[in-house]
């Protein structure tokens, strides 16, 4: 079953057209992930879908329904923000149990509800805190339950995790995740970070300025990126990108080959100095010139390699993609 | 940096004890030593029982009483609804009404005085406290217009979607959760305002100078005659004057501290 469709979305804000002509269709209990560098739109299109923002032509329908008319709240989604949104004057309690308060619910399924969620996500003995007493990862974690509590047919997410420290970002990620499986409704996430997109997502949509360049799994977006912008965005470091006329000077095409599909050969092709060399433990990232042009190049395990030497690359040809000059696959 | 803090309070502070200690004594020792404290030859409550005797004193003060509150309570409501639509909707001429109301701050509502008495004549109005309520309204209405709506764009824009996902109306979100996060600023407009309406005698005097519809400060002219001034009647209705104004002061004051200090210490 569609969980979500948008047909020929589109938003202008005053003259300037910042999504175009979006269509998006969303299975059941699919997690999908807009994934996008700032300002492409994936927070206008999630407000879209929330009904806080309405588009200025096109239609939205979740479960079959079409809901471009309605309020956000006869929308049967719940919504968790960046900052958290959380209503400073109740108490942890009081944040979740609001909505269905005024969904005139009854006592019991309040409590109930508040007691499965609190429980699912660790709160039980931060009910009676205020949003002030708790730290970001809770404040986090007390947005995701006002969420659950409602027992929504979709669940949307705006840049959940961008508010928190490398750490619990992953962690938070990991309950995200397992959150998803437990509850397996449609999930609909928008972020920046292609490592969450990679992570979280069954599908990822990539926006840039307002047009969905590609759509798909993880995989076949990193495998088979459509355009040098799919390309470049996903995975990190992101790919390398050369002019192939360095290699046949016939070529006016670009040149793509991922950090870790390059290798040191003595034999190989690319000249290039070592200009820095950062160690992971378990990667070492070489960052090297080749001419006037920065290339990265991802080795597992640990090397020790002299900064400013001189090394020389090779890649395996059938890992390479090219681009032609509007940034196409060719 | 305290030493200059702490002399300025002394100096803005003395007019107000003078008054207080000379409301304590004699009339000759007023006239005597007007600065020296009341001591046993000196003392005497004359003032006071003149004042109290006079009668209307109380219904003086609720009048007073009266036109404060309610004026307070309307500009907070008109004030904090109007800011709250200013930020929060965008519709066409929003700016242009933004300027439209904060312009009262720059003209003195006196300058329209002989108009406002016309009208107060032909609606029936003159004598009446709704009279005083309605010029007062509308005296505090764009300063408080103007500070509600700077405080109300500092409310998260997440926080109201997240109350609208919620399911609560435009009024519930107003009520529940926007005004009790600019509880801060409406205390700062509260003081303001009152302060300026509890100690008016411009417009008690020219729209409502019946004996049933003086406020205290009118109240307390009539001690003051063109020949002979009844020093120790105003001296102690003055001092009386100033009580509630520092009852509720210091009850905004926790509140008018935050407000004037947040966003500065977050």
């Amino acid at each position: 079953m569609i969980a979500l469709s948008l047909n020929g979305v589109n938003k202008y804000f005053g003259k300037t057209q910042v999504l175009k002509d979006i269509d998006i269709s969303i299975e059941d209990g699919e997690f999908v992930v807009f994934v996008g560098p700032s300002g492409c739109g994936k927070s206008t299109l999630l407000r879209i879908i929330a009904g806080l923002e309405d588009a200025s032509s096109g239609s939205v329908s979740i479960a079959g329904q079409d809901v471009t008319y309605e309020a956000p709240s006869k929308r049967g989604i719940a919504m968790v923000f960046q900052s958290y949104a959380l209503y400073p004057h109740l108490n942890v309690k009081g944040n979740m149990s609001l909505a269905l308060k005024q969904e005139k619910q009854s006592k019991d399924v309040i409590e109930q509800r508040i007691a499965k969620a609190a429980q699912m996500l660790n709160l039980e003995s931060y009910l009676n805190r205020f949003p002030s007493e708790l730290s970001g990862g809770q404040r986090q974690r007390v947005a995701i339950g006002r969420a659950i509590v409602r027992e929504p047919t979709l669940f949307l997410f705006d840049e959940p995790l961008s508010n928190l420290d490398a750490a619990l970002r992953m962690n938070t990620r990991l309950e995200i995740a397992n959150l998803h499986k437990q509850l397996a409704t449609t999930m609909v996430y928008v972020t920046h970070d292609q490592t969450e997109a990679m992570t979280l997502a069954d599908k990822i949509v990539v926006l840039r300025d307002g047009v969905v360049e590609q759509t798909g799994t993880p995989m076949e977006l990193y495998n088979d990126p459509r355009n040098q912008f799919v390309a470049g965005f996903l995975g990190a470091p992101s790919m390398n990108f050369l002019p192939a006329s360095v290699f046949n000077a016939t070529d006016d095409r670009t040149l793509g080959v991922r950090p870790e599909d390059l290798f040191i050969d003595e034999a190989g092709p690319i000249s290039a100095q070592v200009n820095h060399v950062e160690q992971l433990g378990g990667d070492t990232n070489l960052i090297v010139r080749m001419d006037e042009r920065q290339l990265t190049l991802r080795l597992f395990g640990q090397h020790h390699i002299a900064e400013d030497s001189r090394i020389r690359l090779n890649f395996a040809n059938e890992k390479a993609y090219y681009f032609d000059a509007n940034g196409n696959r060719a | 940096m305290h030493g200059a803090l702490i002399l300025y309070t002394l100096i803005a502070l003395f007019p107000v004890f003078v008054i207080v200690i000379n409301s304590f004594k004699k009339r000759k020792s007023i006239f005597r030593e007007p600065l020296s404290l009341p001591d046993a030859g000196s003392f005497s409550l004359v003032g006071y029982e003149t004042v109290l005797k006079q009668g209307e004193f109380f219904s003086y003060f609720q009048n007073s009483m009266i036109v404060t509150v309610v004026s307070l309570f309307f500009i907070l409501l008109f004030g904090a609804m109007a800011a709250f639509a200013l930020s929060e909707y965008r519709f066409p001429g929003n700016k242009w009404m933004g300027l439209y109301l904060a312009l009262g701050i720059m003209i003195p509502i006196r300058i329209g005085t002989v108009a406002i008495l016309e009208l107060m004549v032909s609606t029936g109005l003159v004598n009446t406290l709704t009279a005083l309520i309605l010029v007062y309204i509308a005296q505090g209405l764009p300063l408080a217009v103007f500070i509600l709506s700077e405080f109300m764009h500092q409310v998260s824009d997440d926080l109201k979607n997240a109350a609208r996902v919620d399911g609560l109306s435009e009024y519930t979100i107003f009520f529940r959760i926007v005004l009790p996060l600019v509880r801060p600023a409406m205390a700062t407009v509260a003081v303001f305002n009152m302060i300026p309406i509890w100690n008016d005698l411009w417009f008690p005097l020219i729209l409502a100078p019946a004996e049933a519809t003086k406020t205290l400060t009118l109240g307390s002219q009539v001690f003051i005659g063109q020949y002979v001034t009844n020093w120790n009647a105003v001296l102690s209705a003055l001092s009386m004057a100033i009580l509630p104004v520092l009852i509720l002061y210091v009850i905004f004051s926790r509140q008018l501290i935050r407000g004037i200090t947040s966003g500065a210490v977050k």
